[in-house]
């Protein structure tokens, strides 16, 4: 390898790395972690927060499952249904997706990955778990008091005005939890503008942190706006205004522009992550420099610039004017095509590639297939002839769950078996790992897949009850979540498990060519023991190196 | 970078006085009914005032070309929302679609 | 020149906190990287605030296009002197900021202190001007929504104005409560920035005095100054929209 980087004078073995000083053993008891500035203790802070939201999220998705398994509502009233989807929605999509890659796989890897010791800021980092937790607390009060039955969309005026249950704690919450990723983005943007080592130039850098600059900018641009639009709606609803309530001379309509302005870019908040993820899992397990990086990181930046172009295409049926339609229709066809540039390139890479797969690799090639599933069925839903006879329909629930879990989950899961040697210094199991992958993709397929067909036959979302002939498909859906659900919680145990008795990984298990497996697993506090200088681009493999399985396979388990 | 620059203080005050004769200015336009012009003239003083704010107060004058960026993109950012929802607002009567027997 | 803010005086060398004036925080190399890095920290935190406010416009925006009559109205019973001082003393306080910064700069300790002050009683000045408006408003019945004991009541005492609005915007005294809503949460937002604004002032000033801030590292100050700087220029574009729209119908 020609990074040049200063090795300890000790040869790094498996035992040594361990007992050599880390970021996990410099210090012990939890005001070391409470208090802690190191990104990657708080990337591990930050994992245990947003499994906890997503266990909570997954919850409520079994009890949707469940409702649905019979055409009648029998498990629950309808007003309890309207809650379980919608604190389901909020929490999975604030509390979740948006900041799980970000916040743990992103505090953790972009110091590691650019060569530095830290991000710029670390006590804006430390902050940003506490507020996120804050905000998580308004949002779990509001639970424990019955939660919210707007959809997880609040739209006006049901929200402002008619709706009884807990919006303005659950809107304060989201709007605290923003302030937390915006820190982090902030943080990001400026690590990796200012603190890049020596001889890293911009299109020497991964991947994975090219889509994190990405992600950060439409965090940076979008979250106020909804931050603001939120404030507006407690305005309302605490002081009786009439700025969203036709009754009163204003425009729900509005709500719809303004909300979505900041949460349509924020599914790209959620896929770009996982997408810089996959670039890096597909370039080293195919052990190929990744096709067309340029391409590909120009893209990342593309996505999130149109990703901010297309919001009207969740207002097609709501009023907007039809000229405004056909442009945020061909805006939306517009942004498919950086995507799938993306798609294609993966699938480049892995031509002529020696392809390996292990655990993360499951994933990264389930993310392609579901992801590009997910992908065309946006690009139908985004054709204004489609779109009115399928939304509020399973269809668009089905469509969404396929680049939201099939893509972001996907992507999260192959980046933390991917990295977790990196954290912990430790291996999991490596057929149970494999058994989940397969139980997560089955699972998801036969979740997800019948929802199609059950939109396209003209099932509503959001309804608790649905007419006998679409319960064949609700059974396979709910079948499906239950594999699904084993397939989720086995990592948790074996995860937990290896914590403390998984076998030791040494320094690079996957003998990766990439900054951050160039210092000892898990790393020192300081990540570095000298600044790296970087003289070539990432996934710089070599015909020999890729050849040399060996270090892959002995490692592993 | 601008701790090596130090702005005279004869500059700051120029600026000053020219955003209270554009305030005085803005407030003096606004009481002729001029129409259309009554909001290009108010928009474009106050546009004026927060470029001077920019350039001299905030040093942008002396700053690196990242922090200029970052101020021009917010701005373009801020004038994308304000024109892409409006365009659904003043095209609302603009295109009427023909109804089925009429 | 004041004495040499290295010491205070009592002779101690005086530190900043987590990062003195000669080391950088441990994450950096250089001062030069810390103080480039703090910058675009804080244009970044400036963009976010862009949108923040954004939002507002662009809702003041759609309700101005769709009711400009009652927007009129509403606009001209605002007090335009009153908020044509407030905009003076805002950029007054601009002005001073910008002072208190190049005071550091020159090693002007003295100078730092009195210009912070300065521009703490100009935003305060501003606050409290901002407090008689809302109350006039308040004796006026225009506060919006339902919160107080007194509903809002919109009426135009010229009654030759009021019917020629009526014929123009049948409803116009229900898009005036829209003005009014913006008009609150739009100076209401503002006016808490200033509160945080002249928060972080005071700790500025409080470091000041104890001589952290020199021409090697006045950095706080400057962020800070960017920071309120922004504010003035989000006041600079309420000023005309909201007070100065129906400014030619009294004319």
């Amino acid at each position: 390898m020609d990074t040049t980087v200063a090795r300890s004078p000790i040869l790094p073995t498996p035992e040594t790395s361990f007992e050599r000083p880390n970021y996990l053993n410099a210090e012990y008891g939890w005001k070391s972690w409470l208090f802690t500035l190191d990104h990657k203790r708080i990337a591990l802070l930050y994992l245990l927060s947003v499994t906890v939201f997503f266990g909570l999220g997954g919850i409520f998705a079994g009890l949707i499952r469940l409702e649905l398994l019979t055409p009648e509502g029998d498990l629950m009233g309808p007003d309890t249904y309207n809650r379980v989807f919608t604190m389901h929605g909020i929490i999975m999509v604030f509390f979740f997706l948006i900041p799980a890659i970000p916040a743990v796989l992103g505090n953790f890897l972009v110091p590691l990955m650019i060569g530095a010791k830290d991000l710029a800021m670390p006590r804006l980092n430390l902050a940003s778990w506490y507020v996120y937790n804050l905000g998580g607390i308004f949002t779990l009060w509001a639970i424990v008091n019955g939660g919210v039955d707007t959809g997880w969309t609040f739209y006006t005026p049901f929200s402002t005005t008619y709706s009884n249950t807990y919006v303005v704690p659950t809107a304060l919450g989201i709007f605290i939890t923003g302030f937390s990723t915006i820190f982090t983005a902030l943080n990001f943007i400026v690590t990796i503008h200012r603190m890049r080592a020596p001889g890293l130039n911009w299109f020497r850098l991964p991947l994975f942190i090219w889509s994190t600059y990405a992600t950060s900018l439409i965090i940076m641009l979008g979250t106020p706006v909804i931050a603001i639009t939120i404030l507006l709606v407690a305005a309302e609803r605490v002081l009786g205004l009439g700025i969203f309530n036709p009754k009163l001379g204003g425009d729900p309509v509005l709500f719809e522009h303004m909300f979505w302005f900041y949460s349509h870019p924020a599914v790209y908040i959620m896929i770009l992550p996982a997408m810089g993820v996959v670039s890096e899992l597909i370039g080293h397990f195919a052990r190929k420099k990744v096709f067309g990086y340029r391409v590909v990181a120009f893209a990342s930046v593309a996505i999130a610039v149109l990703g901010f172009l297309v919001w009207g295409h969740h207002l097609f049926v709501a009023g907007e004017s039809i000229y405004s339609a056909t442009v945020f229709s061909v805006l939306s066809m517009l942004v498919a095509v950086p995507s799938a540039v993306k798609v294609f390139n993966w699938t480049a890479t892995l031509y002529e590639g020696s392809i390996s797969f292990q655990t993360p690799m499951l994933y990264a090639l389930g993310f392609i297939g579901l992801f590009t599933i997910g992908g065309l069925t946006g690009v139908m839903v985004a054709t204004l002839g489609i779109d009115p006879h399928v939304h509020d329909t399973y269809f668009i629930v089905a469509h969404f769950h396929y680049v939201m879990v099939g893509g972001t989950i996907m992507g999260y899961l192959g980046g933390i078996h991917y990295w977790w040697p990196k954290m912990t210094g430790r291996l999991y199991p490596g057929f149970l790992s494999k058994l989940s992958a397969l139980l997560v993709f089955v699972g998801f397929n036969l979740t997800f897949f019948p929802q199609f067909i059950l939109g396209y036959m003209g099932m509503p979302r959001r309804y608790w009850s649905y007419p006998p002939e679409f319960q064949v498909l609700n059974v396979l859906s709910t079948a499906g979540a239950s594999v699904l659900a084993v397939g989720y919680t086995l990592p948790l145990c074996y995860f937990a498990w290896s914590f403390k008795y998984g076998k030791k990984s040494g320094d690079n298990p996957w003998g990766a060519n990439s900054l951050e497996w160039d210092t000892p697993s898990p790393p020192p506090t300081e990540n570095f023991y000298t600044t790296p200088v970087v003289t070539h681009g990432p996934y710089e493999y070599t015909r020999e190196g890729v050849h040399n399985r060996t270090t892959q396979e002995a490692n592993f388990g | 970078m601008s701790e090596h620059v130090v702005t005279p203080v004869k500059t700051y005050v120029f600026v000053f006085v020219a955003l209270l004769v554009g305030t005085l200015l803005t407030v003096l336009v606004s009481e002729v009914d001029l129409g259309w012009a009554n909001n290009i003239a108010a928009m474009s003083i106050a546009i004026v005032k927060a470029l001077l704010v920019l350039y001299f107060f905030m040093e942008l004058r002396h700053s690196t070309r990242m922090s200029a960026l970052t101020a021009i993109a917010g701005f373009f950012w801020l004038v994308l929302m304000l024109v892409m929802i409006m365009m659904d607002y003043w095209s609302r009567h603009a295109i009427v679609l023909p109804v089925p027997g009429k | 020149m004041a004495s040499s803010p290295l010491v205070d005086r009592h002779g101690h060398d005086v530190h900043g906190g987590h990062a003195s004036r000669r080391h950088p925080a441990h994450q950096f190399d250089t001062m030069e990287q810390q103080k480039e890095s703090s910058t675009l920290g804080m244009w970044l935190f400036l963009v976010t605030e862009i949108m923040f406010f954004g939002g507002l416009f662009t809702a003041y925006l759609v309700y101005r296009t769709l009711y400009p009559a009652a927007f009129a109205a509403a606009s001209s019973t605002l007090n335009v002197p009153l908020g044509a001082l407030n905009t003076a003393v805002l950029i007054c306080s601009s002005l001073t900021m910008a002072l208190a910064i190049r005071s550091a700069q020159v090693n002007w300790r003295k100078g730092a202190m009195i210009f912070l002050v300065l521009t703490m009683a100009l935003g305060s000045t501003f606050l409290v001007v901002k407090a008689f408006e809302y109350h006039d408003k308040f004796v006026e019945h225009h506060v919006p929504g339902h919160i107080l004991n007194t509903p809002f009541h919109f009426v135009l005492e010229d009654a030759r104005e009021a019917s020629a609005i009526a014929k123009l915007d049948p409803d116009y005294q229900r898009h005036a409560e829209i003005f009014f809503s913006l008009y609150f949460i739009m100076t209401g937002v503002h006016a808490t920035h200033m509160i945080i604004g002249l928060g972080i002032l005071a700790v500025l000033l409080f470091y000041t005095r104890r001589g952290k801030y020199d021409s090697e590292y006045y950095n706080p100050l400057e962020m800070t100054g960017l920071y309120w700087h922004f504010v003035d220029i989000v006041w600079i574009f309420l000023f005309p929209l909201l007070y100065l729209l129906g400014a030619h119908l009294h004319g």
